[in-house]
């Protein structure tokens, strides 16, 4: 294969491959946090969950030979975390984002424990699906080969969006979000709405994680996350509480990743490291456009603590 | 037991005032040091349950933490940054706010030390330390001060922006170390110049412990006697409680929330300044030490109240100090720390439920039946 010389037009390719191999994770993990933040609780600890179930899904894929059953069990462990996260706020007082922070550490600190074994062995990869065909430049068609969990996140953004939007679910998720004492009155549980909600949030957080150590980057190793599901938070906030803003928020994320490596490769390298900083950056950006100090930004849950 | 305390609650004024006194005061110390103890008891069952013994890893544990001499001063060494970045969490707690992105005001301290150590080389040490500290203070303290001022002004949540802002300065850091403060004489590990002998921080007389330990106590005390003895404390334990409240009683409730979060970041500058003149003599990446997020974990510990920062703060460090021992003795990994800190930090939040809630500690419940 001959390497085609793109020029200057490499660069807006990596920005758009990186995005969709980047923003997969990002998608993962905000769509989890956005279902657990419309039922009134943040959940802070998504990094702890993304981080564990990265290192479940491998060993478990490793063990197994099977991608899949990795992808399965990390979203087993998603969903143990978010409901122990769930119980935890369930009590009287207990401040939900120090309950995030705690998991947090206990999260990536078990994973590091259990995971030191699982460093060395090669487990299976999750399989891409190429969409460069059409393409004669090999670049092209490696920049657009697109794993499978991509599409999965994207039908699970749709589906969200509908069950926010029309399902008897969404209502009661939406209603608990915005008003306990409304939920009380009209005899729901928000406590337990609100644990379900978290678990099954933590259920997309986990297979973010997965996708991480069995797709790009694709192996196990201590610095796996680059605090994906601590940004979370911050991409939710940046998508209106809206699984398919989400989406398209994820992809922006990711490709602001993808910039500085980008730049990178036709030789401009000024500022290399600011440029990790921008994603960071553009989110702090639009908090500031979008917070007022009189009224909650437009689309919050009325529970959420961070709004209120 | 509580019929007899109804009884003399009713009886005698004087007596039942101390008593109520005394149980309140009781219920601070025990609820931590027992949900503490949870914790603790917690972790060695899961170290019972992956094959180890939890007798040995807390013999180690004191071995290497408490132990001896040099143990003690292993671990004391570890403390002076923890204290600063407690501080950082602990001060804007009174006013209700959880900034958690002390790493940041860290960093970005360390930074401001080591960039300006290389301009005023040969200046005395009298002098050049507390220029210094002034620096590293002054970074810290604007980076957070500009998280409340976004707080107050744009209503932007308190604990993202730090988080973003702590990210963002590693970034910064990284960007500087690598270029413009580069010294080119730093070939494996990029670093600013090394510090002047002079702009060094030594240690404390009598001990082999740098004086940041030493400071980071007198910071303790003095944010102690900041928030429970002047009126500032006192309007911002006021504006904590009841922002609208405090606004009505004409508290300068925008100061307040800047200025506490600026003295947090300039106390979180401090502990990169130590870290930079005492410990590494240039600033590097090894800045980025994660003590930002063990000192949300000792302020949370402490309840936020400075004096108790102190001693959880040698506590956290002990851990931390003895984790060598402990992995080559009993061939644990390195993250045993993390998940043991894990265990305590969930028992400690969860014990936020009992607060107010058991008999013995609450004076106002002793008459109900």
């Amino acid at each position: 294969m001959s390497e085609t010389d793109l020029g200057l037009w490499a660069v807006p390719l990596a920005i758009l491959a990186g995005a969709i191999r980047v923003s997969t994770p990002f998608l993962f993990v905000s769509l989890g946090e956005c279902l657990t933040e419309r039922s009134g609780r943040i959940n802070l600890g998504l990094e702890g969950t993304l981080v564990f179930g990265a290192m479940a899904g491998y060993a478990v894929a490793y063990e197994s030979g099977s991608a899949w059953a990795g992808v399965g069990a990390a979203a087993l462990a998603g969903i143990v975390f978010g409901y122990v996260h769930g119980l935890l706020c369930s009590l009287p007082k207990v401040n939900d984002i120090a309950i995030g922070i705690a998991l947090m550490i206990l999260g990536m600190g078990l994973a590091f424990f259990f995971g030191k074994s699982y460093v060395q062995p090669v487990a299976p990869n999750l399989p891409a699906i190429g969409l460069g065909w059409w393409s004669e430049s090999p670049q092209v068609r490696s920049a657009l080969q697109v794993n499978a969990l991509f599409f999965i996140g994207a039908i699970a953004a749709l589906g969200l969006w509908w069950m926010f939007k029309s399902t008897r679910v969404g209502l009661v998720i939406r209603v608990v979000g915005d008003s306990s004492d409304a939920a009380r009155a009209t005899g729901l549980r928000p406590n337990r709405v609100r644990v379900l909600s978290t678990a099954a949030g933590g259920a997309f957080a986990g297979i973010g994680g997965a996708y991480l150590s069995l797709y790009y980057p694709g192996s196990w190793n201590e610095g796996i996350s680059s605090g994906q599901g601590l940004m979370a938070v911050a991409l939710v906030i940046f998508a209106r509480w809206n699984p398919i803003l989400c989406f398209w928020a994820a992809l922006l994320f990711g490709g602001a990743g993808a910039l500085g490596p980008a730049l990178q490769s036709v030789g401009i390298s000024q500022g290399y490291y600011l440029f990790y900083a921008a994603p960071y950056v553009l989110t702090l950006l639009v908090l500031i456009a979008t917070s007022s100090p009189n009224r909650a930004m437009t689309g919050a849950p009325g529970e959420l603590s961070i709004t209120k | 037991m509580a019929g007899q305390l109804t009884f003399d609650a009713v009886a005698t004024g004087q007596g039942a005032d101390t008593r109520a006194w005394l149980a309140r005061r009781a219920e601070a110390v025990v609820l931590p040091v027992g949900a503490l103890i949870v914790g603790l008891v917690a972790f060695g069952g899961f170290l019972l349950a992956v094959g180890k013994s939890p007798l040995d890893f807390y013999a180690l544990v004191h071995t290497g933490a408490f132990g001896s001499g040099f143990a003690w001063q292993n671990t004391l060494s570890r403390t002076a940054p923890l204290l600063f970045a407690a501080l950082c969490v602990a001060i804007p707690a009174r006013l209700g706010l959880v900034v958690i992105g002390g790493e940041g005001a860290i960093v970005l301290g360390g930074v401001a030390t080591g960039a300006l150590a290389a301009q005023i080389a040969g200046v005395p040490g009298v002098l050049g330390v507390p220029l210094l500290a002034l620096a590293g203070a002054l970074a810290g303290g604007l980076w957070l001060g500009a998280v409340g001022a976004l707080r107050h002004y744009r209503g932007v949540n308190e604990t993202i922006s730090s988080l973003l802002l702590a990210y963002i300065a590693i970034a910064l850091m990284n960007h500087l170390v690598e270029g413009p403060l580069r010294d080119p004489a730093s070939l494996n590990k990029p670093s600013t110049a090394p510090l002047d002998a002079a702009l060094r921080v030594g240690d404390l007389p009598g001990l082999a412990v740098h004086w940041g330990l030493g400071v980071g106590i007198i910071a303790c005390i003095a944010a102690w006697l900041l928030i429970e003895r002047t009126t500032w404390g006192f309007a911002a334990r006021m504006t904590g409680g009841n922002v609208r409240a405090a606004q009505v009683q004409g508290l300068p409730v925008g100061w307040l929330i800047v200025g506490f979060t600026a003295l947090g970041g300039a106390m979180a500058g401090l502990a990169g300044m130590f870290e930079v003149t005492a410990v590494h003599g240039s600033a590097n990446a090894s800045l980025a030490a994660g003590y930002g997020f063990t000192g949300i974990l000792i302020a949370f510990l402490a309840r936020h109240n400075p004096l108790a920062i102190i001693p959880v703060a040698i506590l956290l460090a002990g851990f931390e100090a003895s984790s060598g021992l402990v992995q080559r003795r009993m061939d644990l990994p390195q993250a045993t720390t993390m998940v043991l800190q894990g265990f305590v930090f969930i028992a400690i939040l969860a014990s936020e439920a009992l607060y107010g809630r058991l008999k013995p500690f609450t004076p106002e419940r002793w008459r109900q039946r």
